[in-house]
Protein backbone atom coordinates (compact mmCIF):
# COMPACT_ATOMS: atom_id res chain seq x y z
CA UNK A 1 0.00 0.00 0.00
CA UNK A 2 1.62 3.61 -1.09
CA UNK A 3 1.37 6.24 1.67
CA UNK A 4 -0.77 9.17 1.26
CA UNK A 5 -0.37 12.24 2.67
CA UNK A 6 -3.46 13.27 5.19
CA UNK A 7 -4.17 16.16 3.36
CA UNK A 8 -5.33 14.23 0.36
CA UNK A 9 -7.45 11.93 2.28
CA UNK A 10 -9.06 15.25 3.35
CA UNK A 11 -9.61 16.45 -0.10
CA UNK A 12 -10.86 12.77 -0.91
CA UNK A 13 -13.45 12.84 2.36
CA UNK A 14 -14.49 16.24 0.87
CA UNK A 15 -15.01 15.96 -2.59
CA UNK A 16 -17.28 12.52 -1.33
CA UNK A 17 -19.27 14.69 1.13
CA UNK A 18 -19.85 17.34 -1.75
CA UNK A 19 -20.86 14.58 -4.18
CA UNK A 20 -23.30 13.08 -1.46
CA UNK A 21 -24.87 16.57 -1.10
CA UNK A 22 -25.53 16.93 -4.44
CA UNK A 23 -26.73 13.43 -4.72
CA UNK A 24 -28.42 13.77 -1.78
CA UNK A 25 -30.22 16.92 -2.12
CA UNK A 26 -32.96 16.92 -4.24
CA UNK A 27 -34.65 14.05 -2.14
CA UNK A 28 -33.93 15.54 1.24
CA UNK A 29 -35.25 19.09 -0.05
CA UNK A 30 -38.74 17.16 -1.53
CA UNK A 31 -38.56 15.50 1.92
CA UNK A 32 -38.51 19.11 3.20
CA UNK A 33 -41.43 20.20 0.97
CA UNK A 34 -43.25 17.89 2.08
CA UNK A 35 -43.36 18.83 5.70
CA UNK A 36 -44.06 22.50 5.35
CA UNK A 37 -47.52 24.38 4.75
CA UNK A 38 -48.30 25.47 0.87
CA UNK A 39 -48.27 28.65 1.82
CA UNK A 40 -44.00 27.85 2.52
CA UNK A 41 -43.54 26.11 -0.46
CA UNK A 42 -44.96 29.36 -2.55
CA UNK A 43 -42.67 31.30 -1.42
CA UNK A 44 -39.03 30.63 -2.21
CA UNK A 45 -37.02 29.92 -0.49
CA UNK A 46 -37.77 27.07 1.02
CA UNK A 47 -36.36 26.70 4.82
CA UNK A 48 -33.91 23.94 4.76
CA UNK A 49 -35.07 22.25 7.77
CA UNK A 50 -38.31 20.28 8.23
CA UNK A 51 -41.35 21.77 9.11
CA UNK A 52 -44.11 21.05 11.08
CA UNK A 53 -46.42 19.64 8.96
CA UNK A 54 -45.52 16.23 8.57
CA UNK A 55 -48.60 14.45 10.03
CA UNK A 56 -50.89 16.73 8.50
CA UNK A 57 -49.59 16.16 5.26
CA UNK A 58 -49.09 12.53 5.22
CA UNK A 59 -52.55 11.99 6.65
CA UNK A 60 -54.80 14.45 4.40
CA UNK A 61 -52.44 12.87 1.05
CA UNK A 62 -53.09 9.16 2.35
CA UNK A 63 -56.11 9.25 3.41
CA UNK A 64 -57.77 12.66 2.40
CA UNK A 65 -57.58 11.40 -0.91
CA UNK A 66 -55.65 13.73 -3.50
CA UNK A 67 -58.53 15.37 -5.63
CA UNK A 68 -56.21 15.99 -9.03
CA UNK A 69 -55.61 12.36 -9.55
CA UNK A 70 -59.51 12.12 -10.31
CA UNK A 71 -60.23 10.65 -6.95
CA UNK A 72 -58.02 8.28 -6.66
CA UNK A 73 -56.44 7.60 -3.04
CA UNK A 74 -52.57 7.17 -2.99
CA UNK A 75 -52.55 3.86 -1.43
CA UNK A 76 -54.72 2.49 -4.56
CA UNK A 77 -51.46 4.44 -7.23
CA UNK A 78 -48.91 2.62 -4.34
CA UNK A 79 -51.16 -0.70 -4.49
CA UNK A 80 -50.81 -0.95 -8.40
CA UNK A 81 -47.40 0.62 -8.68
CA UNK A 82 -46.61 -2.64 -6.09
CA UNK A 83 -48.60 -4.78 -8.24
CA UNK A 84 -46.59 -3.76 -11.42
CA UNK A 85 -43.01 -3.77 -9.83
CA UNK A 86 -43.82 -7.19 -8.08
CA UNK A 87 -45.46 -8.83 -11.43
CA UNK A 88 -42.84 -7.52 -13.45
CA UNK A 89 -39.89 -9.05 -10.98
CA UNK A 90 -41.28 -12.55 -10.08
CA UNK A 91 -43.14 -12.81 -13.80
CA UNK A 92 -39.49 -11.81 -15.58
CA UNK A 93 -37.33 -14.02 -13.48
CA UNK A 94 -39.91 -17.28 -13.61
CA UNK A 95 -40.20 -17.50 -17.70
CA UNK A 96 -36.88 -16.66 -18.17
CA UNK A 97 -35.14 -19.38 -16.15
CA UNK A 98 -37.64 -22.07 -17.67
CA UNK A 99 -36.67 -20.77 -21.18
CA UNK A 100 -32.70 -20.71 -20.19
CA UNK A 101 -33.21 -23.97 -18.43
CA UNK A 102 -34.48 -25.32 -21.46
CA UNK A 103 -31.94 -23.58 -23.47
CA UNK A 104 -28.85 -25.04 -21.73
CA UNK A 105 -29.98 -28.48 -20.43
CA UNK A 106 -31.62 -29.79 -23.07
CA UNK A 107 -31.00 -30.52 -27.26
CA UNK A 108 -34.45 -30.13 -29.08
CA UNK A 109 -34.62 -28.93 -32.94
CA UNK A 110 -35.13 -25.10 -33.34
CA UNK A 111 -33.00 -24.55 -29.67
CA UNK A 112 -30.77 -21.94 -31.39
CA UNK A 113 -33.49 -20.41 -33.50
CA UNK A 114 -35.36 -19.82 -29.59
CA UNK A 115 -32.23 -18.64 -28.32
CA UNK A 116 -31.91 -16.07 -31.15
CA UNK A 117 -35.40 -14.73 -31.26
CA UNK A 118 -35.38 -14.24 -27.26
CA UNK A 119 -31.71 -12.70 -27.44
CA UNK A 120 -32.75 -10.08 -30.48
CA UNK A 121 -35.68 -8.67 -28.19
CA UNK A 122 -32.73 -6.98 -26.31
CA UNK A 123 -32.80 -4.59 -29.93
CA UNK A 124 -36.43 -3.99 -29.03
CA UNK A 125 -37.29 -1.78 -26.38
CA UNK A 126 -41.02 -0.93 -26.09
CA UNK A 127 -39.94 2.99 -27.45
CA UNK A 128 -39.55 1.75 -30.56
CA UNK A 129 -42.58 0.19 -31.34
CA UNK A 130 -45.12 1.85 -29.41
CA UNK A 131 -47.71 2.92 -31.61
CA UNK A 132 -48.10 -1.18 -32.56
CA UNK A 133 -47.74 -2.70 -29.55
CA UNK A 134 -50.67 -0.19 -28.09
CA UNK A 135 -52.85 -1.94 -30.70
CA UNK A 136 -51.93 -5.83 -29.42
CA UNK A 137 -53.09 -4.21 -26.21
CA UNK A 138 -56.16 -2.76 -27.79
CA UNK A 139 -57.40 -6.04 -29.80
CA UNK A 140 -56.41 -8.47 -26.81
CA UNK A 141 -58.62 -6.13 -24.07
CA UNK A 142 -55.74 -5.27 -21.98
CA UNK A 143 -55.68 -1.77 -21.36
CA UNK A 144 -56.21 -0.64 -17.89
CA UNK A 145 -55.87 -3.87 -16.22
CA UNK A 146 -52.97 -5.36 -14.57
CA UNK A 147 -51.88 -8.24 -17.03
CA UNK A 148 -51.77 -4.95 -19.25
CA UNK A 149 -49.29 -3.38 -17.21
CA UNK A 150 -47.24 -6.97 -16.54
CA UNK A 151 -47.00 -9.06 -18.95
CA UNK A 152 -45.89 -7.45 -21.88
CA UNK A 153 -43.01 -6.22 -19.83
CA UNK A 154 -41.61 -9.35 -19.08
CA UNK A 155 -40.02 -11.06 -21.80
CA UNK A 156 -36.64 -9.83 -22.66
CA UNK A 157 -33.42 -11.24 -22.78
CA UNK A 158 -31.14 -9.61 -20.05
CA UNK A 159 -32.62 -12.24 -17.90
CA UNK A 160 -32.79 -15.20 -19.84
CA UNK A 161 -28.97 -14.38 -20.73
CA UNK A 162 -28.26 -14.36 -16.97
CA UNK A 163 -29.76 -17.38 -16.30
CA UNK A 164 -28.03 -19.03 -19.48
CA UNK A 165 -24.23 -17.60 -17.97
CA UNK A 166 -25.10 -19.05 -14.73
CA UNK A 167 -25.88 -22.39 -16.06
CA UNK A 168 -23.27 -23.05 -18.30
CA UNK A 169 -20.86 -22.64 -15.26
CA UNK A 170 -22.82 -25.94 -13.52
CA UNK A 171 -20.35 -29.05 -14.10
CA UNK A 172 -22.37 -31.77 -16.76
CA UNK A 173 -21.11 -34.16 -13.67
CA UNK A 174 -23.85 -32.64 -11.57
CA UNK A 175 -26.11 -33.22 -13.84
CA UNK A 176 -24.80 -36.97 -14.60
CA UNK A 177 -24.82 -37.59 -10.93
CA UNK A 178 -28.39 -36.41 -10.93
CA UNK A 179 -29.38 -38.64 -13.89
CA UNK A 180 -27.59 -41.76 -12.60
CA UNK A 181 -29.39 -41.59 -8.86
CA UNK A 182 -32.44 -41.45 -11.29
CA UNK A 183 -33.44 -37.75 -10.65
CA UNK A 184 -35.62 -36.21 -13.84
CA UNK A 185 -35.55 -32.96 -15.56
CA UNK A 186 -37.90 -31.63 -13.05
CA UNK A 187 -36.37 -32.98 -10.07
CA UNK A 188 -32.81 -31.65 -11.22
CA UNK A 189 -34.44 -28.87 -11.51
CA UNK A 190 -36.11 -28.22 -8.08
CA UNK A 191 -33.74 -29.58 -5.87
CA UNK A 192 -30.39 -28.74 -7.36
CA UNK A 193 -30.93 -25.51 -10.39
CA UNK A 194 -32.90 -23.53 -8.01
CA UNK A 195 -31.19 -23.45 -4.78
CA UNK A 196 -28.00 -23.15 -6.77
CA UNK A 197 -29.72 -20.04 -8.63
CA UNK A 198 -30.69 -18.56 -5.01
CA UNK A 199 -28.56 -15.53 -5.21
CA UNK A 200 -28.51 -14.91 -8.99
CA UNK A 201 -32.84 -14.90 -8.15
CA UNK A 202 -32.49 -12.51 -5.24
CA UNK A 203 -29.99 -10.43 -7.00
CA UNK A 204 -32.45 -9.92 -9.99
CA UNK A 205 -35.48 -9.38 -7.93
CA UNK A 206 -33.98 -6.21 -6.73
CA UNK A 207 -33.09 -4.78 -10.22
CA UNK A 208 -36.27 -5.81 -11.96
CA UNK A 209 -38.71 -4.84 -9.01
CA UNK A 210 -36.39 -1.31 -9.38
CA UNK A 211 -37.56 -1.52 -13.52
CA UNK A 212 -40.80 -2.54 -12.87
CA UNK A 213 -41.77 0.45 -10.16
CA UNK A 214 -39.90 3.21 -12.16
CA UNK A 215 -41.83 2.36 -15.51
CA UNK A 216 -42.93 5.43 -17.26
CA UNK A 217 -43.59 5.11 -20.86
CA UNK A 218 -45.43 1.71 -20.61
CA UNK A 219 -48.19 2.75 -17.84
CA UNK A 220 -48.73 5.79 -19.81
CA UNK A 221 -49.95 3.94 -22.74
CA UNK A 222 -51.58 0.94 -21.14
CA UNK A 223 -53.66 3.29 -18.29
CA UNK A 224 -56.69 5.36 -19.26
CA UNK A 225 -58.51 5.20 -16.14
CA UNK A 226 -57.22 7.01 -13.32
CA UNK A 227 -57.61 4.05 -10.66
CA UNK A 228 -54.72 1.84 -12.95
CA UNK A 229 -52.39 4.60 -12.75
CA UNK A 230 -49.25 4.02 -11.42
CA UNK A 231 -47.75 6.42 -8.32
CA UNK A 232 -44.99 7.96 -11.16
CA UNK A 233 -48.32 8.30 -13.93
CA UNK A 234 -50.23 10.01 -10.89
CA UNK A 235 -47.62 12.54 -9.94
CA UNK A 236 -46.57 13.65 -13.86
CA UNK A 237 -50.84 14.45 -13.80
CA UNK A 238 -50.60 16.37 -10.46
CA UNK A 239 -48.02 18.62 -11.02
CA UNK A 240 -48.50 21.74 -13.24
CA UNK A 241 -46.41 25.03 -13.00
CA UNK A 242 -48.83 27.34 -14.85
CA UNK A 243 -51.14 26.18 -12.24
CA UNK A 244 -51.61 28.32 -9.20
CA UNK A 245 -53.82 25.75 -7.30
CA UNK A 246 -50.89 22.58 -7.20
CA UNK A 247 -51.12 21.29 -3.89
CA UNK A 248 -47.60 21.31 -3.66
CA UNK A 249 -47.24 20.04 -0.41
CA UNK A 250 -49.23 16.83 -1.00
CA UNK A 251 -47.67 16.40 -4.54
CA UNK A 252 -44.08 16.42 -2.82
CA UNK A 253 -45.96 13.47 0.40
CA UNK A 254 -46.68 11.94 -3.35
CA UNK A 255 -43.52 11.87 -4.22
CA UNK A 256 -41.62 10.98 -0.79
CA UNK A 257 -44.61 8.18 -1.03
CA UNK A 258 -43.34 7.23 -4.54
CA UNK A 259 -39.55 6.73 -3.91
CA UNK A 260 -39.13 5.86 -0.40
CA UNK A 261 -39.97 2.41 -1.35
CA UNK A 262 -37.92 1.36 -4.47
CA UNK A 263 -34.95 3.37 -2.03
CA UNK A 264 -35.73 0.90 0.92
CA UNK A 265 -35.22 -1.78 -1.40
CA UNK A 266 -32.22 -0.83 -2.81
CA UNK A 267 -30.30 0.25 0.55
CA UNK A 268 -31.48 -2.86 2.45
CA UNK A 269 -31.04 -5.15 -0.08
CA UNK A 270 -27.16 -3.44 -1.49
CA UNK A 271 -25.29 -6.46 -1.75
CA UNK A 272 -27.66 -8.35 -4.45
CA UNK A 273 -28.51 -4.73 -6.06
CA UNK A 274 -24.44 -4.36 -6.56
CA UNK A 275 -24.50 -7.90 -7.79
CA UNK A 276 -27.58 -7.75 -9.72
CA UNK A 277 -26.49 -4.54 -11.44
CA UNK A 278 -23.07 -5.72 -12.26
CA UNK A 279 -24.03 -9.34 -13.62
CA UNK A 280 -27.19 -8.39 -15.24
CA UNK A 281 -25.15 -5.75 -17.70
CA UNK A 282 -22.19 -7.76 -18.25
CA UNK B 1 -18.75 -24.14 -25.88
CA UNK B 2 -18.19 -27.84 -24.64
CA UNK B 3 -20.23 -30.80 -25.46
CA UNK B 4 -22.99 -30.65 -21.67
CA UNK B 5 -24.46 -33.81 -20.49
CA UNK B 6 -27.81 -32.94 -21.35
CA UNK B 7 -31.69 -34.79 -20.19
CA UNK B 8 -32.99 -36.46 -22.78
CA UNK B 9 -36.53 -35.47 -23.10
CA UNK B 10 -38.11 -34.42 -26.46
CA UNK B 11 -41.32 -32.50 -25.85
CA UNK B 12 -40.64 -31.07 -22.09
CA UNK B 13 -37.78 -28.22 -23.81
CA UNK B 14 -40.85 -26.77 -25.67
CA UNK B 15 -42.98 -26.57 -22.94
CA UNK B 16 -40.40 -24.60 -21.08
CA UNK B 17 -39.55 -22.03 -23.47
CA UNK B 18 -43.71 -21.80 -24.70
CA UNK B 19 -43.81 -19.08 -22.26
CA UNK B 20 -41.14 -16.73 -23.12
CA UNK B 21 -41.26 -17.17 -26.74
CA UNK B 22 -45.38 -16.60 -26.88
CA UNK B 23 -44.90 -13.14 -24.98
CA UNK B 24 -42.29 -12.29 -27.57
CA UNK B 25 -43.91 -13.36 -30.82
CA UNK B 26 -46.90 -11.42 -29.13
CA UNK B 27 -45.74 -8.05 -27.53
CA UNK B 28 -42.35 -7.95 -29.65
CA UNK B 29 -41.92 -9.30 -33.14
CA UNK B 30 -45.32 -8.82 -34.03
CA UNK B 31 -45.44 -4.86 -33.39
CA UNK B 32 -42.46 -4.43 -34.70
CA UNK B 33 -43.71 -6.11 -37.90
CA UNK B 34 -46.16 -3.83 -37.74
CA UNK B 35 -43.92 -0.72 -37.38
CA UNK B 36 -42.20 -1.93 -40.43
CA UNK B 37 -45.70 -2.40 -42.66
CA UNK B 38 -46.97 1.07 -41.37
CA UNK B 39 -43.78 2.65 -41.60
CA UNK B 40 -44.55 1.89 -46.07
CA UNK B 41 -48.04 2.81 -45.52
CA UNK B 42 -49.37 6.36 -45.85
CA UNK B 43 -52.94 7.09 -44.68
CA UNK B 44 -55.30 10.61 -46.20
CA UNK B 45 -55.67 12.89 -43.52
CA UNK B 46 -59.40 11.48 -42.66
CA UNK B 47 -58.07 8.10 -41.91
CA UNK B 48 -60.29 6.51 -44.89
CA UNK B 49 -57.59 5.07 -47.37
CA UNK B 50 -54.07 3.87 -47.16
CA UNK B 51 -51.69 3.32 -50.03
CA UNK B 52 -48.55 1.99 -49.88
CA UNK B 53 -45.62 3.92 -50.54
CA UNK B 54 -42.82 2.15 -50.18
CA UNK B 55 -39.84 4.74 -48.37
CA UNK B 56 -41.69 7.73 -49.44
CA UNK B 57 -42.31 8.25 -45.23
CA UNK B 58 -38.67 7.92 -44.53
CA UNK B 59 -37.69 10.45 -47.30
CA UNK B 60 -40.33 12.88 -45.99
CA UNK B 61 -39.10 11.79 -42.33
CA UNK B 62 -35.94 12.68 -43.31
CA UNK B 63 -36.20 15.51 -44.94
CA UNK B 64 -38.69 17.63 -42.57
CA UNK B 65 -36.59 19.65 -40.36
CA UNK B 66 -37.93 19.06 -37.53
CA UNK B 67 -37.04 15.50 -37.40
CA UNK B 68 -33.32 16.69 -38.27
CA UNK B 69 -33.90 19.17 -34.87
CA UNK B 70 -35.08 16.37 -32.62
CA UNK B 71 -31.81 14.23 -34.41
CA UNK B 72 -29.23 17.45 -33.09
CA UNK B 73 -31.06 17.69 -29.78
CA UNK B 74 -31.03 14.08 -28.76
CA UNK B 75 -26.88 13.77 -29.64
CA UNK B 76 -26.66 17.15 -27.64
CA UNK B 77 -28.73 15.61 -25.12
CA UNK B 78 -27.39 12.21 -24.82
CA UNK B 79 -23.43 13.09 -25.37
CA UNK B 80 -24.18 15.77 -22.48
CA UNK B 81 -25.89 13.89 -20.16
CA UNK B 82 -23.28 10.08 -20.66
CA UNK B 83 -20.65 13.00 -20.35
CA UNK B 84 -21.69 14.88 -17.18
CA UNK B 85 -22.71 11.53 -15.42
CA UNK B 86 -19.87 9.73 -16.03
CA UNK B 87 -17.25 12.17 -15.40
CA UNK B 88 -18.74 12.77 -12.07
CA UNK B 89 -18.89 9.08 -10.59
CA UNK B 90 -15.09 8.79 -11.90
CA UNK B 91 -14.14 11.32 -9.89
CA UNK B 92 -16.27 10.33 -7.00
CA UNK B 93 -15.55 6.67 -7.49
CA UNK B 94 -11.88 7.59 -7.20
CA UNK B 95 -12.30 9.47 -4.19
CA UNK B 96 -14.06 6.38 -2.32
CA UNK B 97 -11.01 4.21 -3.46
CA UNK B 98 -8.56 6.54 -1.22
CA UNK B 99 -10.48 6.59 2.07
CA UNK B 100 -10.46 4.19 4.16
CA UNK B 101 -12.69 4.93 6.71
CA UNK B 102 -16.57 5.51 5.95
CA UNK B 103 -16.49 3.69 2.25
CA UNK B 104 -19.34 1.62 2.85
CA UNK B 105 -22.07 4.56 4.08
CA UNK B 106 -20.27 6.86 1.55
CA UNK B 107 -21.69 4.22 -1.23
CA UNK B 108 -24.88 3.54 0.25
CA UNK B 109 -25.67 7.40 0.26
CA UNK B 110 -24.59 7.41 -3.27
CA UNK B 111 -26.53 4.99 -4.60
CA UNK B 112 -29.65 5.71 -3.89
CA UNK B 113 -30.90 7.83 -7.64
CA UNK B 114 -30.99 4.84 -8.89
CA UNK B 115 -34.20 3.79 -7.14
CA UNK B 116 -35.09 7.39 -8.09
CA UNK B 117 -37.89 6.96 -11.19
CA UNK B 118 -36.45 9.39 -14.59
CA UNK B 119 -39.97 10.71 -14.45
CA UNK B 120 -39.60 11.58 -11.01
CA UNK B 121 -35.92 12.81 -11.10
CA UNK B 122 -36.90 15.23 -13.60
CA UNK B 123 -39.89 16.44 -11.74
CA UNK B 124 -37.73 16.85 -8.35
CA UNK B 125 -35.47 18.60 -10.15
CA UNK B 126 -37.78 21.15 -12.14
CA UNK B 127 -39.84 21.73 -8.07
CA UNK B 128 -35.92 23.24 -7.53
CA UNK B 129 -35.23 24.90 -10.74
CA UNK B 130 -38.68 25.96 -11.61
CA UNK B 131 -39.29 29.96 -11.98
CA UNK B 132 -42.13 30.80 -9.78
CA UNK B 133 -41.51 28.48 -6.64
CA UNK B 134 -38.51 26.90 -7.10
CA UNK B 135 -35.68 27.52 -4.30
CA UNK B 136 -32.82 27.62 -6.86
CA UNK B 137 -33.92 28.96 -9.07
CA UNK B 138 -34.72 31.83 -6.46
CA UNK B 139 -30.96 31.40 -5.84
CA UNK B 140 -29.75 31.93 -8.82
CA UNK B 141 -31.81 34.89 -9.92
CA UNK B 142 -30.35 36.63 -6.77
CA UNK B 143 -27.08 35.99 -8.60
CA UNK B 144 -28.63 38.26 -11.22
CA UNK B 145 -29.12 34.85 -13.57
CA UNK B 146 -32.32 35.37 -15.24
CA UNK B 147 -32.72 31.52 -15.54
CA UNK B 148 -36.36 30.57 -16.53
CA UNK B 149 -35.77 27.00 -18.06
CA UNK B 150 -39.89 26.86 -19.46
CA UNK B 151 -39.00 29.69 -21.85
CA UNK B 152 -35.23 29.83 -22.31
CA UNK B 153 -34.42 26.39 -24.86
CA UNK B 154 -31.01 26.09 -22.76
CA UNK B 155 -31.91 26.45 -19.64
CA UNK B 156 -34.51 23.95 -20.56
CA UNK B 157 -31.70 21.53 -21.55
CA UNK B 158 -29.11 22.11 -18.89
CA UNK B 159 -32.50 21.54 -16.15
CA UNK B 160 -32.53 18.11 -18.12
CA UNK B 161 -29.33 16.93 -18.74
CA UNK B 162 -29.03 17.48 -14.24
CA UNK B 163 -31.61 15.81 -14.03
CA UNK B 164 -30.67 12.81 -16.06
CA UNK B 165 -27.25 12.73 -15.45
CA UNK B 166 -27.99 12.95 -11.67
CA UNK B 167 -30.45 9.93 -11.37
CA UNK B 168 -27.44 8.08 -13.47
CA UNK B 169 -24.97 9.08 -11.46
CA UNK B 170 -24.82 6.13 -9.22
CA UNK B 171 -25.11 3.20 -11.84
CA UNK B 172 -21.71 4.54 -13.04
CA UNK B 173 -20.44 4.96 -9.55
CA UNK B 174 -20.95 1.53 -8.89
CA UNK B 175 -19.16 0.39 -12.50
CA UNK B 176 -16.36 2.81 -11.76
CA UNK B 177 -15.50 1.27 -8.36
CA UNK B 178 -15.76 -1.90 -9.76
CA UNK B 179 -13.50 -1.60 -12.18
CA UNK B 180 -11.09 0.42 -10.35
CA UNK B 181 -10.45 -2.35 -8.20
CA UNK B 182 -9.53 -4.65 -10.64
CA UNK B 183 -6.53 -2.66 -11.74
CA UNK B 184 -3.93 -4.24 -10.22
CA UNK B 185 -2.30 -2.66 -7.25
CA UNK B 186 1.59 -4.59 -7.96
CA UNK B 187 1.09 -1.95 -11.16
CA UNK B 188 0.23 1.47 -9.05
CA UNK B 189 2.94 0.83 -6.30
CA UNK B 190 5.90 -0.03 -9.41
CA UNK B 191 5.02 3.36 -10.59
CA UNK B 192 5.18 4.81 -7.07
CA UNK B 193 8.92 3.41 -6.72
CA UNK B 194 9.68 4.72 -10.57
CA UNK B 195 8.44 7.93 -9.13
CA UNK B 196 5.48 8.61 -10.39
CA UNK B 197 3.07 10.94 -8.71
CA UNK B 198 -0.21 10.48 -8.01
CA UNK B 199 -1.84 12.17 -10.85
CA UNK B 200 0.76 10.70 -13.14
CA UNK B 201 -0.13 7.44 -11.90
CA UNK B 202 -3.79 7.48 -12.59
CA UNK B 203 -3.17 9.08 -15.83
CA UNK B 204 -0.69 6.95 -17.03
CA UNK B 205 -1.83 3.30 -15.63
CA UNK B 206 -5.25 3.92 -13.91
CA UNK B 207 -7.42 5.32 -16.60
CA UNK B 208 -6.31 2.90 -19.44
CA UNK B 209 -7.12 0.29 -17.66
CA UNK B 210 -10.23 1.64 -17.13
CA UNK B 211 -11.10 2.06 -21.12
CA UNK B 212 -13.25 -1.32 -21.14
CA UNK B 213 -15.35 -0.09 -18.72
CA UNK B 214 -15.78 3.62 -19.70
CA UNK B 215 -16.14 2.41 -22.62
CA UNK B 216 -18.82 0.10 -21.70
CA UNK B 217 -20.81 2.70 -19.65
CA UNK B 218 -20.64 5.42 -22.73
CA UNK B 219 -22.64 2.53 -24.73
CA UNK B 220 -25.51 2.05 -21.75
CA UNK B 221 -25.42 5.97 -20.89
CA UNK B 222 -25.88 6.63 -24.23
CA UNK B 223 -28.63 4.12 -24.61
CA UNK B 224 -30.43 5.38 -21.32
CA UNK B 225 -30.27 8.73 -22.11
CA UNK B 226 -31.80 7.91 -26.18
CA UNK B 227 -34.97 6.17 -24.21
CA UNK B 228 -34.97 5.75 -20.82
CA UNK B 229 -35.65 9.71 -20.33
CA UNK B 230 -38.31 9.43 -22.07
CA UNK B 231 -40.02 9.92 -18.93
CA UNK B 232 -37.95 13.11 -18.15
CA UNK B 233 -38.92 15.05 -20.79
CA UNK B 234 -42.29 14.21 -20.96
CA UNK B 235 -42.45 15.05 -17.53
CA UNK B 236 -40.37 18.02 -17.18
CA UNK B 237 -40.82 20.19 -20.89
CA UNK B 238 -42.99 18.12 -22.78
CA UNK B 239 -40.45 18.66 -25.72
CA UNK B 240 -40.53 22.40 -25.12
CA UNK B 241 -39.96 25.48 -25.02
CA UNK B 242 -40.69 25.22 -28.76
CA UNK B 243 -39.04 22.16 -29.75
CA UNK B 244 -35.38 22.99 -27.97
CA UNK B 245 -35.90 19.73 -26.09
CA UNK B 246 -37.82 17.28 -28.14
CA UNK B 247 -35.45 14.02 -28.54
CA UNK B 248 -35.88 11.26 -31.30
CA UNK B 249 -38.25 9.58 -28.40
CA UNK B 250 -40.41 12.08 -27.32
CA UNK B 251 -41.23 12.76 -31.41
CA UNK B 252 -41.83 9.08 -32.02
CA UNK B 253 -44.59 9.25 -28.63
CA UNK B 254 -46.13 13.04 -29.93
CA UNK B 255 -46.87 12.04 -33.72
CA UNK B 256 -47.93 8.66 -33.14
CA UNK B 257 -50.18 9.45 -30.35
CA UNK B 258 -50.66 13.08 -29.81
CA UNK B 259 -50.91 13.91 -33.08
CA UNK B 260 -51.70 10.54 -35.13
CA UNK B 261 -49.47 10.88 -38.16
CA UNK B 262 -48.92 7.31 -37.97
CA UNK B 263 -46.43 6.29 -40.80
CA UNK B 264 -43.63 9.30 -39.94
CA UNK B 265 -44.42 7.56 -36.66
CA UNK B 266 -43.67 4.00 -38.09
CA UNK B 267 -40.87 5.49 -40.09
CA UNK B 268 -39.56 6.91 -37.05
CA UNK B 269 -39.93 4.10 -34.71
CA UNK B 270 -38.02 1.96 -37.49
CA UNK B 271 -35.63 4.85 -37.75
CA UNK B 272 -34.89 4.22 -34.05
CA UNK B 273 -34.55 0.51 -34.10
CA UNK B 274 -31.87 0.66 -37.01
CA UNK B 275 -30.36 2.89 -33.56
CA UNK B 276 -30.83 0.71 -30.97
CA UNK B 277 -29.64 -2.41 -33.17
CA UNK B 278 -26.52 -0.51 -34.00
CA UNK B 279 -25.70 0.37 -30.04
CA UNK B 280 -25.97 -3.35 -29.65
CA UNK B 281 -23.96 -4.55 -31.82
CA UNK B 282 -21.12 -2.26 -30.51
CA UNK B 283 -21.29 -3.22 -27.48
CA UNK B 284 -21.19 -6.73 -27.84
CA UNK B 285 -18.47 -6.54 -30.31
CA UNK B 286 -16.41 -4.66 -28.10
CA UNK B 287 -17.83 -4.87 -24.69
CA UNK B 288 -18.41 -8.66 -24.68
CA UNK B 289 -14.77 -9.74 -25.72
CA UNK B 290 -13.51 -7.25 -22.98
CA UNK B 291 -10.77 -5.75 -24.98
CA UNK B 292 -7.94 -4.43 -22.93
CA UNK B 293 -5.69 -1.98 -24.32
CA UNK B 294 -3.24 -2.27 -21.17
Amino acid sequence: MIGQSPLRTVIAHAVLILGILIVAFPIYYTFVASTQTLQTILRPPLPLLPGDQFWNNYTEALFGGVGRIGGVSVGRLLLNTTVMALGIAVGKIFISILSAYAIVFFRFPLRMVFFWLIFITLMLPVEVRILPTYKVMVDLGMIDTYAGLIIPLIASATATLLFRQFFMTIPGELVEAARVDGAGPWRFFFDILLPLSRTNIAALFVILFIYGWTQYLWPLLVTNSSNMNTIVIALRKMVSFADADTQWNLVMVTAMLAIVPPILVVVLMQRWFVRGLVDSEK
Amino acid sequence: MTPRVVFPNKILPYLLVAPQLAITLVFFYWPAGQAFYQSMLRQDPFGLRTKFVWFANFRKVLADPAYLNSIKVTVVFSLATAIVAMCVALLLAVMAEKVVRGKGLYRTLLIWPYAVAPAIAGMLWLFLFNPSIGSLAYMLRSFGIAWDPLLNGTHAMILLVSAAAWKQISYNFLFFVAGLQAVPKALIEAAAMDGAGETKRFWTIVFPLLAPTTFFLLVVNTVYALFDTFGIVHAVTGGGPGKTTETLVYKVYNDGFVNLILGDSAAQSVILMVIVISLTAIQFRYVERKVHYG
